[in-house]
């Protein structure tokens, strides 16, 4: 086990077994993201209510679920790199803030343009909407945090922190659907129960998910691999990487 | 089965299209840019690092 973890936490070693999975992990994404993005916008039958404005929720769902889900990611390497003082999740923190921060950009994105023919508006002080702002805004923070300090310690020291302290927000975007009874509509997919969602609807967007995670699974590997490039350029391994004999 | 009448119905989709296509549309370039950026990067810093390489070589040689 500590072997293991000793194994998982050298650069080199996770680089070379990251560019086995890589490939694969391309051509999953793009084969579920596409069929879920054709199934979902021509033959998934279109709402009763909202017409066929409801089909962006193949996108936005998808998009908020991975947001809150990597937003624990970068959490948990930071609480991993400042406890066990493991360089390479401070990498995988360092790899997850822009992801988040696009996937939370696409989920505000595609509420917006759901709400203006569903609502009427495209922005609204919901609970929902404010807390997954909030949310954006961790994520740049991140961000701009990591860049700001001359040493890599201070730097991974500071952005667990507050990646740590940001966790707080999570479950409040979670439960502000039940907590504030606003505009934006309660979950569609819940842990318990069934969903409320016709089966022809739904298929698409279970398609969607696991696309979005095999999708982040890839580019948080993607952005690791770069960090790990930027990180270890003085050793012997990078230096042959950049110079094969 | 396909929802709409014909090619012309599924791009105005049913007076949403806009909307419809824009969220994709943005949503999609968003993602093929987050795959592509990481690639491109990894390419530039190790062409960097080679030329730093070969900089150092001449540096010692001459």
């Amino acid at each position: 086990m500590w072997q293991w973890f000793h194994k998982l936490g050298s650069p080199r070693w996770f680089y070379h077994i990251s560019g086995k999975f890589l490939p694969w992990l391309a051509l999953v994404s793009v084969v579920l993201i596409v069929t879920g993005v054709i199934w979902g916008l021509a033959f998934a039958p279109q709402d009763a209510r909202q017409g066929n404005s409801f089909r962006i929720i193949y996108i936005h769902v998808p998009a908020s679920f991975l947001a809150l889900a990597g937003y624990y990611v970068m959490a948990a390497a930071g609480a991993v790199g400042m406890i066990w003082k493991m360089k390479l999740a401070d990498m995988v923190m360092v790899a997850a803030a822009p992801l988040g921060a696009a996937l939370t950009f696409i989920a505000l994105f595609t509420g917006a343009v759901w709400g203006k023919p569903t609502w009427g508006t495209y922005w609204i002080w919901d609970a929902r909407i404010t807390s997954m702002l909030v949310l954006l805004f961790l994520y740049i923070g991140i961000i701009a945090l990591s860049r700001s300090f001359s040493t890599r310690e201070t730097s991974a020291r500071a952005c667990a922190i507050l990646a740590l302290v940001g966790t707080v927000n999570i479950p409040i975007i979670y439960k502000s659907v039940d907590w504030w009874y606003t505009l934006h509509q309660p979950a569609t997919i819940k842990m318990t129960g069934a969903p409320s969602m016709h089966p022809d609807m739904f298929k698409p967007l279970l398609v969607m998910i696991l696309g979005f995670y095999c999708f982040y699974a890839l580019v948080l590997l993607l952005n690791t691999r770069t960090e790990i490039l930027l990180r270890e350029n003085r050793t012997t391994w990078v230096k042959e990487l950049a110079e094969p004999k | 089965m396909f929802q709409f009448e014909n090619f012309d119905a599924f791009i105005a989709m049913g007076g949403h299209g806009p909307y419809v296509w824009a969220a994709y549309g943005l949503s999609l370039t968003i993602m093929v840019w987050l795959a592509l950026a990481p690639l491109r990067r990894q390419r530039a810093l190790l062409a960097e690092l080679r030329q730093r390489l070969q900089a150092q070589r001449q540096r010692g040689q001459s």
